[in-house]
């Protein structure tokens, strides 16, 4: 499989990054020479293979469904880029 | 006497203890060691030498009234800049963190607080955790202390991700540091400055406050110059943290015990899927010899079969990349870090110019890779196939380490790295050539399981090389101890050009 130029603009928008023209097209022969070599896993045999999706052999414990933590607004708020009361800035984006 | 620089940590922590030394002497020697180098390495991002001096003095009165506050106190340490610190600016070697300000502390770097550990400062990386040659930090390369024997102009990488740590380390900037490891970015980066890194077992160590880059990869762990040291150091890392979904709740053993265990009767695994076509002929005469000096300890070398071995870094280059792409659609330029504002009021045009503003080359790369192989139509050709091969490489070392096996080993051991420390000018070409530096260290993050690199010999120009032993879900006990029997049999004692004099 080899990534057209539409391809990597709609991967580009779905990531949410900004790509002018020769970004892209130097985008497109990157990410092709890295698909082209993981391509490789396709030789695999895989039938009936369980897919690994964590990292450990550990199964995922379930803790009380209770709060633990909050009523911080202002350390949350510390770092915004933007900040308008106990909120977070952000243009308009509902009329 | 010796400088307070060139001790090993354990031999601070006597000399600490011993009151032949105050933590604020050890802290200043430090401080200047890093005032002096740090201008060429740029192996720290920051340097908290206030507080460091600060947290010394309180050790110094505390051990002057018989109560030390534990293990570490007392101990300079770096911290590598993916560690959320509480108060002090936490960069990931990224612009897009901006001037991010932590309002808490990591569990790990709290851990070592408790156990009364000085920080230096944040030490460099590549951006995000992901190269292996810190050539991708947004806040410079980092310059590797050791040079070529014939050619000692030449600036080399110290590795990565964790390549600010280990070059400190090395350089004695830090009496040790705290690193992570994704695909091998405690273990590249000391093999190629000369000292030990372990990258512990998936779960050991808490990543409650460790930045993500791939979540089911990414472990931290230290890098230091004995592999004693990084056993100590561990130790007060490592520990269940209900605020990590995937922390082991087991035990946390003496790491610094274990040692000094004999490695009489151990099985010890060569796999032969590690001997590479065209890999260095001393790097292949240093793991001969790092099985014979085993063998001399009383080890038994078994040669296995690890036969997905060869499909490890296509498997990472998927599955790490759509962790990442996930992990980082957080930084939208919204609630922290940088913002670039955007045109005609628009909200994605806002988190599209910040995050081409914010990210490197790397990043985006991956960032883009992740997002196609978790895209509708391509989910299953790439990140479930990749999926199922990470489950046949686990597999492969399950079959090894089962006791009831044909091979029934218990520790692996191969080179630590396809090559010494090269250039800050060379791989930088071509993606693909640069991960495959990570060729013997990703399959140990891919299942999971603790690995040591441990610095062996030298190469024809002088460098460092490192072998690395690899072990069962944590059983990091046995890792040390034959860590550090091939730390005994190598004797390894070269010293980095430029350190601190």
């Amino acid at each position: 499989m080899s990534l057209d130029a539409d391809t990597v603009r709609r991967v580009a928008s779905l990531a949410r990054i900004r790509m002018e023209p020769a970004e892209l097209a130097r985008m497109e022969a990157e990410l092709n020479g890295i698909l082209g070599w993981v391509e490789q896993l396709q030789a695999v045999p895989t039938e009936g293979v369980e897919p690994m999706a964590g990292g450990g052999a550990v199964s995922l414990r379930l803790r009380e469904d209770a709060v633990t933590d909050g009523g911080k607004p202002d350390a949350v708020l510390a770092n915004a880029p933007d900040r308008e009361g106990a909120y977070f800035g952000v243009p308009k984006v509902v009329e | 006497m010796t400088r307070p620089t060139d001790l090993t940590l354990r031999g601070a922590l006597d000399a600490l203890a011993a009151r032949d030394l105050s933590a604020e002497e050890l802290t200043r020697a430090h401080l200047d060691a890093i005032e002096a180098l740090n201008p060429r390495l740029n192996a720290y991002v920051a340097v908290t030498g206030e507080r460091a001096l600060e947290r010394a003095r309180a050790s110094d009165a505390r051990r002057a009234r018989g109560e030390a506050l534990g293990p570490l106190d007392g101990a300079p340490l770096g911290i590598k800049d993916l560690f959320c610190t509480e108060g002090v600016r936490t960069t990931a070697g990224s612009r897009i963190l901006g001037s991010f300000v932590p309002p808490y502390e990591s569990t790990v770097t709290a851990n070592l607080l408790r156990d009364g550990a000085v920080f230096l400062g944040k030490t460099n990386m590549d951006e995000f955790a992901m190269g292996s040659s810190n050539t991708t930090s947004a806040l410079g390369p980092v310059e590797n202390p050791w040079n070529r024997r014939n050619d000692p102009d030449a600036r080399l990488v110290p590795g990565g991700s964790s390549g600010g740590s280990a070059a400190a380390v090395a350089a004695r900037l830090a009496l040790g540091a705290t690193a992570t490891d994704t695909g091998g970015s405690i273990r590249q980066p000391a093999a190629f400055c000369g000292i030990a890194g372990i990258k512990p077992t998936y779960g050991r160590c808490s990543r409650w406050g460790v930045v993500a880059f791939a979540s089911s990869l990414d472990q931290a762990g230290p890098v230091a110059r004995t592999v004693e040291d990084c056993a100590i150091l561990l130790r007060s890392m490592s520990g269940f943290d209900p605020k990590d979904s995937t922390s082991a709740d087991v035990p946390v053993p003496d790491f610094a015990a274990a040692c000094g265990r004999s490695v009489k009767g151990l099985r010890i695994g060569v796999p032969k899927e590690y001997r590479l076509d065209g890999m260095p002929a001393e790097i292949e005469a240093l793991w001969r010899q790092g099985l014979d000096w085993l063998r001399d300890a009383g080890a038994e070398t078994v040669e296995i079969s690890l036969p997905h071995t060869k499909y490890a870094l296509p498997t990472y280059y998927i599955v790490a990349p759509a962790e990442a792409s996930s992990n980082l659609a957080r930084y939208d330029g919204v609630r922290y870090g940088l913002r670039v504002e955007e045109r005609n009021g628009d909200l994605k045009d806002l988190y599209e110019r910040t995050r081409a503003a914010g990210f490197g080359a790397e990043v985006k790369r991956r960032v883009m890779i992740g997002t196609y192989v978790l895209s509708a139509g391509y989910y299953d050709a790439y990140y479930l196939k990749a999926q199922k091969v990470r489950a046949l490489i686990k597999r492969d070392f399950d079959e090894v380490f089962a006791p009831n096996g044909a091979a029934k080993v218990d520790a692996i051991v191969t080179p630590a790295t396809p090559s010494a420390a090269f250039g800050m000018d060379e791989k930088q070409d071509d993606p693909v050539t640069m991960y495959l530096n990570d060729v013997f260290t990703v399959t140990a993050n891919l299942a999971g399981l603790p690995g040591i690199s441990v610095p062996a010999g030298l190469d024809a120009q002088g460098l460092p090389l490192g072998l690395q032993v690899i072990g069962r879900a944590f059983d990091e006990e046995t890792v040390f101890a034959v860590g550090a029997a091939l730390e005994r049999a190598a004797a390894f004692d070269a010293l980095p050009a430029v350190m601190a004099k």
